[in-house]
């Protein structure tokens, strides 16, 4: 699905060592060796090593890793507040690891926006001044980003606070204004470093909703590091697991969850909630009944009545879901007149393929009345999954 | 069985050194000493043409307005002070000394303070020349201060100057070293250039710690001045020493206490502006 994206930031074969001979480490590297012999012949530290990855336009991608695993170093290789050592990083064609200071400091200011850890709020600056900095830096006109800065504190939900200085603000204000500056910024990609880790856990499930509707919203680019599972799974279009400086595995949370690349993920997964390990097809049920494509609207209410239905799935000939009709709009077609189930039916329904995971669910029974079908990759129908059903399943699954 | 070492020359190496600066470097100490003398004597004038109850409030109203209505109150019965034990123009004298000598310091110790913030070397290379500074006798800075610019108050700021100013670099120094490391990445990360760097984030959130060492500097300048009172500079210093000469304890320590005075006015006025900048 992603495939079709454009790539906005393409990294291959980056590798970042600490130390003054990165040449003899990287060969040592070549050679097989891992990080703690190489450690140990040469006093080199290799950071990172070979990593490959695509971030895709509009992608909120997440960098999960334990401390010790590179994630800081290599979100700061992107911008190069870490030099790489080797390998390559394009974003939009500008190689940034061979650009000269002048130029690195345009590709700085045009496409990336931080947000850190520690928030990293100038304590000499007000608020608004503190959203203002990468425009001033900009060299934009006062006036102008006085206005783009009221403006990102206010999609923060900050308005009011233009005056006030940093430290009298609480730990979540203060990451809103961080949020602030680098939204203010207006830069192509935005770099968030364990940007909510330093939050206490009810904050932080604030901020990660927020981020995802604004992300959402503004379909901005976005690299986020965590070390927290949970996190990376909640707000992650996509997930690089590293691991001692390489990458473990690249995948949707669901690929990550469902078809974990080796042991150290599995291990990883093992403490997550069991709803996010389950999949749609554990608490399926068979379908009681389906009309075709080519039935009437008398065939469904008749089907629908027989099997004690409110509603039914519409399928074609290869038993491909194609829509669903309910009982209102069968009976409403029937006095319209209306000679086919296609004529009225709705795609007002979730539906999912059997490896999505249950906790997905949850949200999809709230949002929708119908029970949620799934389907397998050619769409073909398989079964559906009931609200109890996932319930039953997961107090099932705490026994075990 | 002694073997025979020859003792280093190394005193005759300095004073060879010393002559040929002074020899090949006449017309630049010259110049720097009309400069120097110039400056002195203009301050000097200024201060003292004032009549001295108008001085005294202008600095008692000064304390008030960067500090509080005690220190005013204090600086007023101190200076009163000085002024009722007739030692108002040495005060004044000092006075001028320090500041000169202080401006001029603090003049080279900025920018000497960020370059070795900025760069590891210098900073390697220039901390032990502080660590020689500081720790040198004071007096030995008198001597050759008098080949170069003579017998009075020039040689009395060239010294004080050499003294006084390690702490200026250090603390500047410090201060910008001290900025955290995600704050110099914050404005790494958008671009800044060095020049936006230092002035819109290293500069402004060390300037507490490069005000402690101005004050620091303003208190070693005015214990050189004193002492400066050998070589022949004007002040209470030689208040100090004339009384050390003639054996009189009495004006000795009223001329000491004049100096105190004058010690804890300028240091609380400093720390006031610091503290200031702070809040």
């Amino acid at each position: 699905m992603s495939d079709n994206r454009s790539v906005k930031i393409r990294v291959r074969q980056l590798s970042k060592v600490f130390g003054n001979q990165p040449k003899k480490a990287l060969e040592l590297r070549d050679q097989g060796l891992k990080r703690p012999e190489i450690l140990d012949r040469t006093g080199q530290t290799l950071g990172l090593s070979d990593i490959n990855f695509d971030v895709y336009e509009g992608e909120l991608l997440v960098i999960m890793g334990l401390s010790g695993s590179g994630k800081s170093t290599l979100i700061r290789c992107l911008n190069r507040l870490i030099e790489p050592s080797e390998g390559e990083i394009v974003i939009d064609g500008e190689n940034i690891p061979s650009l000269k200071e002048r130029e690195l400091l345009e590709c700085r200011r045009r496409h990336f926006s931080m947000v850190f850890q520690n928030f990293a709020l100038f304590p000499h600056r007000t608020v608004r001044q503190n959203a203002e900095f990468g425009l001033e830096i900009r060299g934009v006109d006062p006036a102008e980003r006085r206005q783009t800065a009221a403006s990102a504190l206010k999609q923060v939900g900050l308005a009011g606070w233009e005056d006030a200085y940093p430290n009298q603000l609480s730990g979540g204000m203060q990451q809103r204004v961080g949020l602030a500056r680098a939204l203010a910024n207006d830069a192509s990609v935005l770099l968030m470093d364990e940007a909510f880790s330093a939050l206490d856990p009810l904050i932080r499930g604030d901020m990660q909703q927020e981020l995802l509707e604004l992300q959402h919203r503004m379909k901005k680019t976005t690299v986020f590091i965590t070390h927290d599972l949970d996190e990376a799974l909640s707000i992650g279009d996509r997930i690089v697991l590293l691991k001692d400086g390489e990458v473990v595995q690249i995948g949707t949370p669901e690929e990550i969850l469902t078809q974990p690349a080796d042991d150290y993920v599995r291990r990883f997964i093992e403490g997550v909630d069991k709803s996010r390990i389950l999949r749609a097809e554990s608490a399926m049920r068979k379908v009681r009944s389906t009309v075709r494509d080519t039935d009437g609207p008398r065939t469904a209410l008749r089907k629908m009545r027989d099997h004690g239905l409110d509603a039914i799935y519409i399928l074609d000939r290869e038993r491909r879901l194609i829509g669903l009709i309910d009982a209102d709009a069968a009976s409403q077609a029937l006095e319209e007149g209306k000679q086919r189930v296609t004529d009225v039916m709705t795609q007002d329904f979730r539906k999912v393929v059997r490896e999505e995971p249950l906790h997905n669910l949850f949200a999809m029974f709230h949002e929708n009345r119908f029970p949620i079908a799934v389907v397998d990759e050619n769409q073909v129908l398989q079964g559906v999954v009931v609200k109890g059903a996932v319930l039953d399943e997961l107090a099932q699954a705490g026994e075990r | 069985m002694a073997i025979e070492i020859p003792r280093v020359p190394l005193g005759d190496w300095i004073e060879d050194g010393l002559n040929w600066l002074t020899s090949e470097y006449s017309i630049v100490t010259r110049a720097i000493s009309r400069v120097t003398q110039t400056g002195i004597d203009g301050l000097n004038d200024a201060l003292m043409w004032l009549p001295d109850w108008s001085l005294l409030v202008i600095i008692a109203a000064l304390c008030w307005w960067l500090a509080s209505v005690r220190l005013a109150i204090g600086a007023m019965a101190g200076l009163a002070l000085i002024w009722n034990l007739d030692l108002w123009d040495p005060m004044i004298e000092t006075l001028t000394l320090v500041v000169i000598a202080t401006l001029v310091a603090v003049v080279i110790a900025l920018p000497v303070g960020i370059a070795a913030a900025l760069s590891e070397r210098l900073y390697k290379t220039i901390m032990p020349v502080l660590d020689f500074m500081q720790t040198m006798p004071a007096f030995v800075y008198l001597i050759p201060a008098i080949p170069f610019f003579g017998i009075g108050s020039v040689s009395a700021i060239f010294a004080t100057v050499i003294f006084s100013m390690p702490p200026a670099i250090r603390f500047t120094t410090l201060g910008i070293r001290q900025v955290p490391v995600e704050l110099v990445e914050a404005a790494d990360a958008y671009g800044a250039t060095r020049g936006q760097k230092l002035l819109k984030v290293q500069l402004p959130m060390s300037l507490p710690t490069v005000m402690a060492g101005i004050n620091q500097t303003i208190m070693l300048a005015l214990s050189m001045v004193v002492i400066a009172a050998m070589i022949g500079a004007d002040g209470l210093g030689s208040e100090v020493w004339r009384a050390i000469q003639r054996l009189r304890p009495g004006d000795g320590f009223e001329a000491g206490i004049a100096v105190v005075i004058l010690a804890m006015l300028l240091d609380r006025l400093t720390q006031s502006l610091r503290k200031q900048r702070k809040s």
